[in-house]
């Protein structure tokens, strides 16, 4: 049996934070990690026994029934009906207490359940941070009255604090990028910011370089809901630690660190955030490698180790071979031994596929199967990976071999087209859509797939493309570039002046 | 029957408040109330159904029983047996909380006796704001860095 217990205090009378929690299907408005929530058969939230249907970010759809209910000790417990986790006989208790001190909240979250052998660790720390850490911190977020541990707070120049003190204390000073509006490219506007001193179990950051990846164009154009106007998008960054806050354990100020997560709000100089989401970088590995390929990296070694342990002889077709994810995957499975073939739209792009491993690339404009079937002598590919989606899996189809694997891990060209399930059939085929959230999902997954990211840079298996590095004022113009399929490998924003350049 | 409940934050982690709350005989080595104090009949102070007997700075002297001690739930419990505060029926709970966030713990004490209605509010203050508040104050004094 799995305990998992995270507590916390926030600065708000009992009743406001009672207020906000009190019914059960009010977690869609301020818990971060659901998009969309109700109760099922026409019952109330505060209605014991009553079951809330409700979907991840992710998309993943969980149920939940109420158990028990409490204005007296105010609180209540609920159980998993649902859930794509493994998560068994899951019992969860939400209890709030007064601290009679100073008009302040202790909050206390709390679990048992039991696992699958071997994941215990990893889905009782997901479990604490994904759910309960960041409900809490949303939480917070929604009661603070000036938005002041929520990340870099934006303020206008009239307000900016001029003493060099006062400076201190409020924040330390930097520069993002916003999107001002939804919208194109154009939208994303430089703004003075600050970030804010780093609370518990925080860390703020100088940020020298930031990744800009094909999310930030969603976050931007509001495909996917992760920002609001006004927000900083931005998944990506390294840096060196200014500070660590109370309850930091392990970084200490001086440290250089990367991030590859959510939530948004990389597109900045100084940035506070949760020490949990940051690993400590090797020396050997600068900050605009990591920047460029953390994330993008990561996702080629889940990949290729977990979605699909590529063995020795193997041949895979990838898409986007040139791209910052594609000429990772190309490097890295040439490196474990595999035959590669890249793809690419620009024919122009084929010589970077080329150096990345691939011993053939296939150009937009030929006919992907023939050529595979050509280079194959008529088998196919044994896996093929997609992050172009689209009506792209119906091309990757016809070029698989016989109980071959297509993993789709992304829409670089827009949403995935509906594709008959059926049909696999006619190739024994296996089809994958992983999540880089689920393969990242605990410190500890983050900690191994980084650590072997690492190693693969350091021992020279890997070599990061980066094909436009810009300063971070200059967000918009990346944008363009990445939006108009001109940019090969990486595309990095640099920010900290001349040692980061 | 009344109840008082207090509870604070402490600059420390729940192992540390509770290693000094834990011991029944301790009260004089943090509470600034309290004078002295000393087990009755040579017995351990984490024995349960212990005694304890000290006396206030000004003078009191106050018998309790320890009805319960949990190193699971960091929790105590304890029965008035004598005192001259004028109360009945004395049931009082100390308990620590570790904040999962940060360096800190939660603590709650809380008590709930009987007394004639017209001294009602004075003891809800003596206990409440003195005694609870009053030891609170020490520990977090005792525990800022």
């Amino acid at each position: 049996m799995v305990t998992v217990r995270r507590s916390t205090v926030v600065d708000a009378p009992l009743a406001e934070v009672w207020a906000l929690l009190r019914d059960f299907n009010e977690h869609e408005d301020w818990h971060p990690a659901v998009a969309e929530s109700r109760i099922e058969g026409n019952r109330a939230g505060d209605e014991v026994g009553c079951v809330r249907r409700f979907s991840l970010q992710d998309g993943s759809v969980l149920r939940e029934q109420l158990l028990a209910l409490s204005d007296a000790e105010p609180g209540y417990t609920y159980c998993i009906l649902d859930s794509p986790l493994p998560l068994y006989n899951y019992v969860a208790q939400v209890r709030l207490k007064h601290v009679t001190d100073g008009k302040r909240t202790f909050w206390e979250w709390r679990s048992t359940f039991q696992t699958p052998p071997g994941r215990e660790s990893d889905l009782a720390a997901l479990v604490g941070r994904d759910i309960y850490e960041a409900g809490f911190r949303a939480v917070r977020r929604r009661l603070a009255k000036r938005n002041e541990s929520a990340g870099p707070r934006i303020i206008r120049a009239a307000e900016a604090p001029t003493a060099p003190s006062a400076v201190r204390q409020a924040g330390l000073e930097g520069e993002g990028i916003v999107v001002a509006q939804l919208g194109g490219p154009e939208v994303l506007t430089r703004r003075g910011i600050e970030a804010p001193p780093p609370g518990p179990g925080e860390i703020r950051i100088r940020q020298e370089a930031i990744g800009v990846n094909f999310i930030d164009v969603y976050c931007r154009t509001g495909y996917f809901p992760l920002i609001e106007a006004g927000g900083i998008p931005g998944v990506e960054a390294a840096g060196r630690i200014v500070d660590v806050g109370p309850g930091v354990q392990g970084l200490a100020s001086g440290d250089r660190v990367a991030y590859a997560c959510m939530p948004p709000g990389a597109y900045a100089s100084v940035r506070t955030l949760s020490a949990e989401l940051v690993v400590p970088l090797p020396d050997g590995i600068e900050s605009r490698t990591a920047a460029a390929a953390l994330l993008k990296g990561m996702t080629a070694e889940f990949l290729l180790h977990r979605v699909h342990p590529l063995a020795a002889g193997e041949t895979v077709l990838v898409h986007a071979a040139a791209g910052g994810a594609g000429h990772l995957i190309c490097q890295w499975a040439r490196a474990k031994g595999a035959t590669v073939i890249g793809a690419v739209g620009d024919p122009k792009k084929a010589a970077l596929a080329r150096r990345s491993g691939a011993v053939e690339v296939i150009t937009g404009q030929e006919d992907l199967a023939e050529r595979v079937m050509a280079v194959t002598q008529g088998r196919g590919a044994d896996v093929i990976f997609d992050g172009i989606g689209g009506a792209n899996l119906e091309r990757s189809f016809a070029a698989l071999a016989v109980k071959g694997h297509i993993v789709s891990f992304g829409q670089a060209s827009g949403a995935l087209e509906p594709f008959d399930v059926a049909a696999l059939a006619g190739k024994s085929a296996r089809l994958s859509r992983p999540n880089y959230a689920h393969y990242a999902g605990s410190a500890a997954e983050v900690a191994q797939m980084s650590g072997n990211l690492f190693s693969a840079l350091e021992s020279g298996r890997l070599h990061v493309h980066i094909g436009l590095e810009l300063p971070l004022r200059e967000a918009g113009r990346a944008h363009e570039r990445l939006e108009s399929r001109q940019t090969q490998g990486c595309v990095v924003l640099l920010s900290g002046g001349k040692d980061s350049i | 029957m009344t109840k008082v409940y207090v509870s604070s934050v402490i600059p420390a982690s729940a192992d540390r408040v509770w290693a000094v709350l834990r011991d029944f005989n301790g009260l004089p080595n943090w509470h600034p109330a309290i004078a002295n104090s000393r087990i009755e009949d040579r017995r351990p102070a984490d024995k349960v159904g212990s005694v304890r007997n000290f006396h206030t700075q000004d003078g009191g002297n106050i018998r309790e029983r320890l009805l319960m001690l949990s190193d699971y739930d960091y929790t105590c419990s304890y029965a008035i047996l004598t005192s001259p505060m004028g109360v009945e029926n004395y049931v009082a709970t100390l308990k620590v909380t570790p904040i999962t966030d940060g360096n800190r713990a939660f603590v709650e004490w809380s008590a709930e006796f009987d007394c004639d209605p017209a001294r009602e509010q004075e003891l809800i203050q003596t206990i409440g704001t003195g005694v609870f508040q009053g030891g609170f104050d020490a520990l977090k004094e005792r525990f800022a860095s």
